[in-house]
């Protein structure tokens, strides 16, 4: 049952095969049965899904149409629930019971999914490998020695040994895209502004936005469906009708422009899982498209850009973290500034810290125009160069991440070189592109992920050149060992 | 770029973040470490270009000038560290 | 040595817009500690600022009645630091493009002579929370229904010389958002506050001083007071020696004194940079223009026009262009009586003194435009005399009814009857043979103050309703 599609479920779920109710304790038991050992939940909703789920099962008798009704996913732990903890992965929020719910969730509630819990991630986001999670690290399930990404890896992790159908994750460097990947499932990032972000606990502001995580093009686009569109609550939300992300699944190949941009195939990038990506895109060619040579200039400046963009949006968001109105509070503070030192540096765990500090020294004064500043000048660069370079394809190709799977503890220790693992996924973020990952063969038996930037809102596009090569492929429909 | 245990403390006192005098040597490595990779941006020519804060070029939006906001003291406040007659509590401020 | 003031002043105006500046909850004051903090206003996590229509609205009135370069695109930046009254750790302000540039307004200095002073810019911000510092076992309790109120900035050059002038400044731009409608201008619910910027330099040095920026100024009256002294403090300080320290001091009111503000001593820096969650705001011509066209008639075009078109004096027309309401109500009653010098009188003598006797506002005054205009249309037909009038005025304040109405029922009606009145007048003179003697006997010149006399018995007589100009010259004929 559960290596069914969406809409497979919901023609179940209309048929009478099975309920929501039965369908929600199914995945449930999964989750009893394997996240000991996965660790990608943070909060299951035992009894609120089934509620959820009893409330689906009236909507279908009814003969309400929407696939979502009834089908169980589960939320990153970074979109606020209301009534239910809202840890964003850090001992600050542990206490944290959101008071109100996060326009993903609303929305998807409306659709009617059945919200099965919160899965884990790296604190607030900040993180490639799930490994700086107060909650402890989630294992991919390819591998239990070997992370699954981040920051949304408890959500890959989740999708992958499928103890939900999907599940939501956010994007702020790579977030989504890279744990796909080295888990083998499909996540898309969303053009910036598509999805509201409100709700969404901010890292970088103007880098952050939410994207589902599934089992296929098909699925994602289904969920997206749901997720997108126009929020009066968030200022940076696109007024721009959503496409139909469904329809346009199918359609034919014959002419497409991939760029291939040599830039994301030079050193670093490990030689076979460059021969994956290069066999996927091969097979595009095979689907009637065209190779275009294309180049990212100052793509190799992504990562330096983003280290200082990110950290210096991040260190002001995370100010409201100060022990007065909700999260964590230190014992017994001797006055205001213990309670604010003390607070913030026992419910902060270290990366959080280090990038905290980075950012509000990027940002003060004598350092502004030469780090800040001058980040901001470049990302119009990087911006421009991808400008560029659909006025000669329609989608750039390229690996998600350079490498499979690492160990946990591989990197741990090394921040600059856990940085360098997002290299190919950050560049989309800085220019607001959406971007997507899908399995392409495995290296050794561990997943590789094909990266698809697409221009903006072009998501239906990026769904449908996604699905069509799923449907001559079934990369995406391998599973983990252990996890029938 | 290399950054002194006393940069460190100034910086974790802007942040309101406590780092000891132990630990104030690695963190100053670890930062310094990053901003050596961030460093790479100083080789950029970026005279005249615009910087760039938002990835869309888009103009805010406006709201209607509308009260639409309930009291919700109670509910903001049951997950407060501490409040008293609706206020919320913190150590003395001194003036 | 001569020493020369520099003062520059900081006014924060709360705009009056029924929501806040980023959010939905209300704005209106005195509600219950936090029963108007959405969780916007909370700073939860994963809330986001919408910027309201209004403010942008009311940034413009104000940029386009001080003639200010308005700000095509404006953009908000944060302002971090952490306070308790704060609660993002982050004020949404506007730092390098405001939304209002430089404009200037000017003041009437008391010699008469008029000065220019600039503004530099004005910028929308939010306003923070209170903190209450009563015993809460010893710790202080934060209040955020304030926070995320829209404040516009308003930053004047150093233009300013004295104590004097800053104040008619402060008065000038208070007149001016009222004037607007963008501020209801209460200096008590800090609705409109002043941080003033002193330094002193030796005459004739072009150099500025060290300032002190001076804050927790409440009313006009503490803020020349607050200047003042600090005019004298910074003078002793280099007299004997010293050095003005650049820092933040309190105005203690009690006190009559400016003191340190040790908290906020510490340098800050600020990192003031864009806020990612909001986005420019552009400002486009037609916008602007159909803005500007509602303006009203501001106060030194409508003092001009109430000088020349009433034939007042400056002081009567400036006095009556205080603000927009008492300028209406004189019109008013100006038009309907066709006395416009009566009605100033009136209005600035009589009704400002009922005002202030019951602490009320015009808006509040029992004596309405048209009943006034109903009293000085009987002293202008001669029905009653204007001492009578101030009779029947304090009547109508009491709720006894139109001008009319009380003439009729105290039985008030001038005695105009020529008949009537030398009757009275005949009889005064049989009355008071002995004075009447002195009075003929007396020389040509000290006549004029003996006629008071009669005069007074005249009034008396008839209860101060005969017509005054009448029983002169009645009186003057029959003593000769």
């Amino acid at each position: 049952m559960h290596n069914k599609s969406i809409s497979e479920l919901a023609a179940g779920l209309r048929s009478g095969e099975y309920s929501s109710v039965e369908l929600t304790r199914y995945f449930l038991d999964r989750i009893k049965d394997y996240d000991g050992q996965l660790n990608s939940f943070i909060t299951v909703c035992e009894e609120q899904a089934l509620e959820q789920a009893r409330l689906a099962d009236e909507r279908i008798k009814a003969g309400e149409g929407g696939q979502l009704i009834g089908i169980p996913i589960a939320h990153k732990d970074i979109f606020c629930t209301d009534g239910i903890k809202t840890s964003c992965g850090s001992k600050m929020l542990d206490n944290f019971v959101s008071p109100y719910d996060a326009t993903v969730v609303e929305r998807l509630k409306q659709s009617g999914v059945v919200m099965l819990g919160k899965t884990n991630m790296d604190e607030f986001a900040m993180g490639s490998s799930n490994e700086t999670s107060w909650y402890g690290p989630v294992k991919n399930p390819w591998d239990t020695e070997a992370v699954p990404g981040g920051s949304s890896g408890g959500s890959a992790s989740a999708v992958s040994a499928k103890l939900c159908v999907a599940a939501t994750g956010t994007d702020t460097g790579g977030s989504i895209r890279q744990p796909a990947a080295l888990c083998g499932i499909t996540g898309l990032k969303p053009t910036y502004g598509r999805v509201s972000r409100y709700g969404m606990i901010a890292f970088a502001s103007s880098l952050d936005q939410a994207g589902p995580m599934a089992s296929s093009a098909e699925d994602a686009a289904i969920l997206l469906q749901a997720m997108a569109g126009f929020d009066k609550r968030d200022s940076t939300s696109a007024q721009k009708e959503v496409a139909d992300y469904v329809s346009g699944l199918d359609n034919d190949l014959t002419g497409l422009r991939i760029g291939i941009a040599r830039e994301y195939f030079g050193e670093g990038l490990d030689s076979e899982v460059e021969q994956s990506v290069r066999a996927a895109i091969e097979k595009y060619r095979e689907l009637g498209a065209e190779i275009v040579e294309i180049s990212l200039p100052n793509s190799g400046l992504s990562v330096p850009v983003y280290y200082v963009v990110a950290p210096a949006e991040c260190s002001s968001n995370l100010s409201r973290f100060d022990g007065v109105r909700f999260g964590y509070r230190c014992e017994d503070p001797a006055d205001l500034e213990d309670l604010y030192k003390r607070s913030r540096t026992e419910g902060f765990g270290a990366e959080v810290k280090r990038r905290i500090m980075i950012g509000a020294y990027a940002l003060s004064a004598g350092y502004y125009d030469a780090y800040y500043l001058k980040a901001q000048q470049i990302r119009h660069l990087i911006s421009d160069d991808f400008k560029n370079a659909f006025e000669q394809c329609d989608v750039i190709m390229g690996p998600t991440s350079p490498t499979t799977a690492f160990k946990l503890g591989e990197k741990a220790d090394d921040p600059v070189t856990m940085y360098l693992s997002d290299i190919y996924t950050i560049a989309t973020n800085l220019a607001g592109l959406p971007g997507m990952s899908i399995p392409c063969e495995p290296v050794a038996g561990m997943p590789v992920g094909l990266q698809l930037i697409g221009n903006y809102f072009d998501e239906a596009r990026l769904l449908n050149i996604a699905h069509k090569y799923q449907t001559v492929t079934d990369w995406h429909k391998q599973r983990p060992e252990g996890y029938s | 770029m290399s950054l002194t245990p006393d940069d460190v403390q100034k910086i974790a006192h802007l942040a309101k973040l406590a780092v000891s005098e132990e630990e104030a040597g690695s963190v100053a490595g670890d930062l310094t470490n990053i901003l050596g990779l961030v460093e790479q941006m100083q080789q950029v020519d970026t005279t005249d270009v615009l910087p760039m804060s938002h990835p869309l070029h888009m103009t805010q939006r406006l709201r209607t000038d509308e009260v639409n906001e309930q009291d919700q003291r109670e509910k903001f406040q049951s997950i407060a560290p501490a409040t008293e007659n609706g206020l919320y509590l913190v150590p003395k401020v001194i003036e | 040595m001569q020493w020369e003031t520099v003062i520059g002043l900081e006014i924060h105006a709360q705009l009056a817009t029924k929501s806040k500046i980023f959010s939905a909850a209300s704005t209106a004051f005195g509600a219950e500690p936090n029963t108007q903090a959405c969780n916007v206003d909370l700073g939860l996590p994963g809330v986001l600022p919408v910027l309201n229509e209004e403010v942008v609205k009311m940034a413009v009135r104000f940029g386009s009645a001080i003639e200010a370069e308005l700000g095509k695109r404006s953009v908000f930046a944060r302002k971090n630091y952490f306070y308790p009254d704060l609660p993002k750790g982050y004020q949404i302000s506007q730092f390098e493009l405001p939304i209002v540039g430089k404009g200037h307004v000017e003041i009437r200095l008391d010699d008469g002579a008029v000065k220019t002073v600039g503004v530099t810019r004005a910028h929308l911000e939010e306003d923070a929370g209170k903190s209450l510092h009563e015993d809460f076992h010893g710790m202080t309790g934060i209040d955020l229904n304030r926070a995320g109120t829209p404040l516009l900035e308003i930053v004047s050059e150093p233009d300013m010389r004295s104590a004097k002038e800053a104040v008619a400044y402060a008065r000038k731009i208070h007149q001016l958002v009222r004037y607007i409608g963008i501020c209801d201008g209460n200096m008590q619910e800090g609705s409109f506050r002043c941080d003033a910027n002193v330094s002193v330099r030796p005459m004739g040095q072009e150099k500025l001083g060290t300032r002190a920026e001076l804050k927790n100024i409440n009313s006009f009256r503490f803020l020349e007071r607050a200047i003042n002294f600090e005019i004298e403090r910074q003078v002793d300080v280099i007299e004997s020696g010293g050095e003005v320290v650049q820092e933040t001091r309190l105005y203690d009111a009690n006190k009559d004194e400016t003191r340190s503000m040790r908290s906020k001593e510490e340098a800050n820096d600020y990192r003031y940079f864009p806020d990612p969650d909001l986005l420019p705001v552009e400002l486009d011509d037609e916008l602007i223009k159909s803005i500007a066209s509602t303006l009203p008639e501001l106060p030194d075009a409508k003092r001009d026009r109430f000088a020349s078109e009433y034939g007042l004096s400056e002081a009567d027309a400036d006095q009556l262009t205080a603000s927009i309401e008492l300028a209406d109500y004189f019109e008013q009653v100006a038009k309907a009586c066709g006395d416009a010098k009566l009605t100033a009188n009136w209005i600035n003598v009589e009704l400002t003194a009922a005002l202030n006797k019951s602490d009320m506002e015009l808006g509040e005054s029992p004596v309405t435009a048209d009943l006034l205009a109903g009293l000085l249309a009987r002293i202008t037909d001669k029905t009653i005399s204007g001492k009578i009038a101030k009779q029947v005025f304090e009547a109508i304040w009491n709720g006894e009814g139109t001008a009319d109405d009380v003439i009729e029922a105290k039985g008030l009606k001038q005695i105009t009857d020529s008949g009537a009145i030398e009757k009275i007048v005949d009889e005064v003179i049989a009355n008071n043979p002995q004075q009447v003697e002195n009075y003929q006997n007396a020389d040509e010149s000290k006549r004029p103050k003996m006629l008071g006399f009669f005069v007074g018995q005249v009034m008396k007589l008839s209860q101060g309703k005969a017509n005054p100009q009448q029983v002169n010259e009645l009186l003057n004929k029959k003593l000769g």
